[in-house]
């Protein structure tokens, strides 16, 4: 069954900065289970990128294999997108981010296949702060292949199958802010006040933002027995605080004065306004981060919202000192040394 | 005793430690042979292994000019590994010579009547000479080097012009290595009578040419080739070739004005996303290439098939080891051929181009990255450990200013502002290559999904079967058209009757001129062939078929491109011979002339019964 989307939601379309309106963000339509979190998803990132005045064709997005990662088919048609192989769209995303760092990144994923077969390419795509923003849809479930648990499913969480996880879940925010992602969040596809907001700060964000996105899966896991159930989400999520992004064209103060709110100043000038709402909370905290979301989930709680950032973050071009002209931009003249070069080279052989 | 005598055609075997900082010294020796004007070629024979195992390094001097491995044992052995010394004395040819440390007295049962000791007490010579723990252990390779020079008969001079420019902008280090030198020639001159008679005369036989091993060189091609994005996993053979692109690009790619590096190597996790990390950078315009070796091949093949399906560019060097899995790691093979011209699941194929010098790697390596953009596919540069590590007499490196990098079919914005129509993968051409966009070009034009799945002409997702063959057809087609661009074989005709033809590739060329004379010796004259891509060129099927016998040679076990050959070229697999070497050691022109000689004279008795 197919996803049918609502055709005249916008009677006037508004347009933003580049005079786009956000019919110029979406993509084809959706072939995903009516009801899919990853609908919800797709609506947030086009809703992100149109709001951000982004011109769709910088962005290039990539996943890997899932149904999850069939996503970026349907948001921002006029951006190049690699569907890549299961689990494997970190490598890719590094490749061609190092051959054009003037792009913006965005990766999208599952579960399985970030947290299973993709594993080691997350944990080293994190480590090595690409510029990119990378989402994973988090059910607890293949979707794709119907309905097998996810190593993300926490330990006797039953899917609609019946079959309970076993072992221990991975949980995917722990693992990012392990590895040293500097921007790391969690959401709700159920959620787009908060979700919009946090996708709009990591991708002004400068190197690696993570985003764990709970996004029931309608079809194999939306069960009383599961906690990635949208009922399930709805009644234990928390925040810690509220997220708002305010982007660079507004009148910006850097401080605006109340103790429970911090304005974060974003690499490209935008604002990230947190409102705090539980009072030990410390964005700048990778620790505590770690700690906060481990304790919550021993109460049977999920905590979302941005958990950590780091705004003076450097990105893998800045480590590796490349040219700031992107790599695929260079011309034979400045790639190839000549032939004189090769004469003093081949007497070194002699 | 009797003495072996031979100018200008022996092999000499240094016995070392790895791990003792003898390969320096080992080099300058080769490199002092060459500039006495003599063909000289030297191996490494390694464990896998970091410190204190025994290592060899053979040298082999041939005035004739045959530098492939040679069989059976060296003339003059060099013993400076402690370990392995009752194997290096037993080693020597009967009538050799054996130069070894004789600061310890070498116990009475090792003593061979048959060879000649040349004892030198290297260690109490470094002892007196230097306080410095490590000069002691470094010293002593110079000295046996300066040693050999009285030995052999070298030109001192040439030795100090060595040491002077290896130590170019280290001028410090010149005199102490000369001393050192001095050290070892003088002691032999006073005690032993040199030269010997094994010793080597000056020619003039090197012309402009080179030593320099294949890995050197294909990392030397990939900076000329243009590349930029790099991934890679470490593995033994293949490292070097990453080490030496980081170097030059060191020397060559940085930006003058601001040290910013025009390139980006990534060393991965693994070599699922060394190969991830070239996919990516051959989709987004970059020039992009990783390196590898057996295991990793194995693990590269899942992306192998998508870059095949999706046709993105990109360019992996495979220095093959003996397999399978870990194999003889530090040995030489021909043996992922197979693995590699079918990379990957379904119906899938490569392009391998095979290099034979150190030139021809450069070459290879550089023009893999304008067939990778040209034909939109991976290409393979397929060399091996003997290749890829060990020090070949190569023609020098060139490069022609006039060749412009072939980006291949790339639409800009202007292009896709005149274009009526862009569909990725619609043959306009009729070659079979579409035209290709980049992110980022045009605001709304040209922006497709790249995918593994299966797709129509416009890059859509689709099931249906036509759309579906009409797409593998024209993979099919693209890679016919393609053939062309491939290097050609080499041929060479020495004989019109056409009665024995040597099909080979790769590193074994190194032991054809050797295999070739020898066999001339014995009244057969034989034509040969060297592959020197996949899919093969015409006049391949056409020498086979113009020859009687046809012998392919190989180093591995399976036969595995004369099984290519019957594949894809439909000959019968009885109408050709394998020869087949696969010990990880380097073929020798000896072997395969045996083997040829051997099966042409059952071939004769069977033609007689
Ligand atoms: C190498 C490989 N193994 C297995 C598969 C089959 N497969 C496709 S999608 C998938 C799981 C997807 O799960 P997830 O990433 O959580 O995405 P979801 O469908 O749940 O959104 C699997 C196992 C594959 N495509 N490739
Ligand atoms: S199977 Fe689940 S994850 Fe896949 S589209 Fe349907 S609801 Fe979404
Ligand atoms: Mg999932």
């Amino acid at each position: 069954m197919s996803y049918i989307k609502p055709q005249f939601k916008h009677p006037r379309l508004q347009v933003n900065d580049l005079g786009l309106t956000h019919r110029d963000y979406e993509g084809a339509l959706s072939t995903l289970c009516a009801g899919c979190g990853h609908d919800s998803i797709t609506s947030a990132v086009a809703q992100a990128c149109a709001e951000l005045s982004l011109p769709p064709h910088k962005i290039a997005k990539l996943s890997g294999i899932g149904c999850s990662s069939k996503a970026p088919t349907y948001f921002l048609n006029n951006a190049h997108g690699f569907n890549t192989v299961h689990g494997r769209m970190p490598s890719v995303a590094t490749g061609a981010n190092m051959a054009n760092r003037d792009l913006i990144y965005l990766g999208m994923s599952g579960d399985g296949d970030s947290a299973s077969i993709g594993f080691g390419q997350f944990a080293h795509v994190v480590r090595r702060r690409l510029n990119m923003l990378y989402m994973v849809a988090n059910n607890g479930v293949y979707g794709l292949t119907k309905g097998q648990l996810a190593a993300t499913a926490e330990q006797g969480m039953k899917s609609k199958s019946g079959e309970a996880s076993l072992f221990t879940d991975i949980d995917l925010c722990v693992s990012a802010l392990q590895f040293g992602a500097t921007f790391v969040a969690r959401s709700f596809s159920g959620d787009k006040s908060q979700l919009v907001p946090l996708i709009k700060a990591a991708i002004s964000h400068k190197g690696f933002a993570f985003i764990d996105i709970i996004s029931p899966c309608v079809t194999f896991n939306n069960n009383p027995d599961s906690n990635r159930s949208y009922d399930y989400v709805h009644d234990h999520i928390t925040t810690a605080a509220v997220a708002d992004f305010v982007p660079v064209k507004q009148e910006i103060r850097c401080e605006n004065g109340q103790s429970d709110s911090e304005d974060i100043c974003l690499h490209d000038g935008s604002i990230l306004r947190l409102s705090r709402i539980d009072a030990d909370y410390d964005a700048h905290d990778r620790i505590k981060a770690m700690t906060k979301i481990e304790q919550h989930k021993a109460e049977g709680k999920i905590l979302t919202g941005l958990m950590y950032i780091d705004p003076e973050a450097d990105d893998y071009h800045e480590i590796n000192g490349t040219s700031d002209a992107p790599l695929n931009s260079l011309k034979q003249e400045t790639l190839c040394p000549g032939s004189h070069v090769l004469k003093t080279i081949n007497e070194s052989f002699r | 005793m009797t003495l072996f005598q031979s100018i200008n055609e022996f092999v000499v075997r240094f016995a070392n430690t790895n791990g003792t900082g003898s390969a320096s010294a080992n080099n300058m020796f080769a490199k002092a042979i060459m500039r006495m004007g003599l063909p000289v070629s030297a191996k490494n024979i390694f464990p896998s292994n970091i410190q204190g195992m025994p290592t060899w390094f053979e040298v082999r001097i041939s005035e004739k000019g045959f530098l492939g491995r040679r069989d059976g044992a060296p003339e003059l052995v060099v013993a400076m590994n402690a370990q392995s010394i009752e194997e290096d004395i037993q080693s020597v040819q009967p009538g050799g010579f054996l130069l070894y440390d004789s600061s310890r007295i070498l116990p009475q049962r090792l003593m061979r009547k048959e060879i000649n000791f040349l004892g030198m007490p290297i260690s109490d010579i470094c002892r007196t000479e230097y306080s410095d723990p490590r000069q002691r252990q470094l010293f002593k390779n110079v000295i046996y080097v300066g040693a050999l020079a009285a030995l052999l008969d070298i030109d001192f001079q040439v030795l100090k012009d060595l040491v002077s420019d290896q130590f170019k902008g280290k001028d410090k280090l010149i005199r102490p290595n000369i001393y050192a030198l001095e050290l070892g020639f003088e002691f032999a001159n006073k005690q032993f009578s040199c030269p010997l008679p094994i010793c080597v005369e000056r020619r003039d036989l090197i012309g402009d040419r080179i030593l320099v091993d294949g890995n050197t060189a294909s990392g030397l091609g990939a900076v000329y080739g243009g590349a930029t994005v790099v991934g890679w996993y470490p593995i033994t053979p293949s490292t070097s070739v990453i080490e030496k692109f980081a170097s030059y690009c060191q020397r060559l790619r940085i930006d003058p004005a601001n040290g910013q590096k025009n390139y980006a190597i990534v060393q991965a996790e693994d070599e699922l996303s060394a190969i991830g990390i070239a996919m990516g950078g051959g989709w987004n315009g970059a020039r992009a290439f990783t390196a590898t070796s057996g295991p990793g091949i194995s693990l590269m093949t899942e992306f192998l098939g998508l870059a095949y399906f999706a046709e993105i560019p990109l360019v992996l060097m495979n220095v093959q080891r003996a397999g399978p899995s870990t194999g003889m790691p530090t040995r030489t093979q021909q043996s992922d051929m197979l693995t590699c011209a079918y990379a990957s699941h379904g119906d899938s194929k490569q392009i391998l181009l095979i290099p034979s010098t150190p030139k021809e790697c450069f070459d290879f390596s550089a023009q893999a990255f304008d067939l990778a953009d040209r034909l939109q596919t991976p290409i393979i540069v397929m060399t091996d450990l003997d290749m890829g590590m060990n020090f070949h007499l190569s023609e020098p490196f060139g490069w022609d200013d006039k060749h412009e990098y072939d980006l291949g079919k790339v639409l800009d914005a202007d292009d896709l502002e005149k274009a009526s129509d862009f569909g990725r993968y619609l043959d306009v051409d009729g070659d079979g290559v579409c035209y290709r966009t980049l992110p980022g070009t045009h605001p709304n034009k040209g922006a497709f999904f790249t995918r593994g799945t299966s797709h129509n002409e416009y890059a859509a997702y689709t099931e249906k079967g036509e759309d579906y063959i009409k797409n593998m057809e024209r993979l099919e087609h693209k890679f016919a058209t393609g053939v062309k661009r491939l290097p050609a074989p080499e041929i060479t005709i020495n004989s019109k009757a056409k009665r024995v033809g040597l099909v080979y590739y790769g590193s074994t060329d190194e032991a054809i001129p050797e295999a070739v004379s020898l066999l001339s010796e014995q009244g057969v004259k034989v034509n040969t062939l060297r592959i020197r891509a996949f899919p093969f060129n015409p006049q391949v099927a056409s020498f086979i078929r113009e020859h009687d016998s046809v012998f392919v040679v190989e180093q591995n076990r399976d036969g595995q491109v004369k099984k290519l050959l019957c594949n894809e070229l439909t000959i019968d697999p009885a109408s050709m011979c394998a020869v087949l070497h696969y010990d990880g050691l380097a073929i020798t022109g000896q072997f395969i002339a045996e083997s040829v000689q051997t099966e042409l004279s059952v071939q004769t008795d069977k033609a007689a019964g």
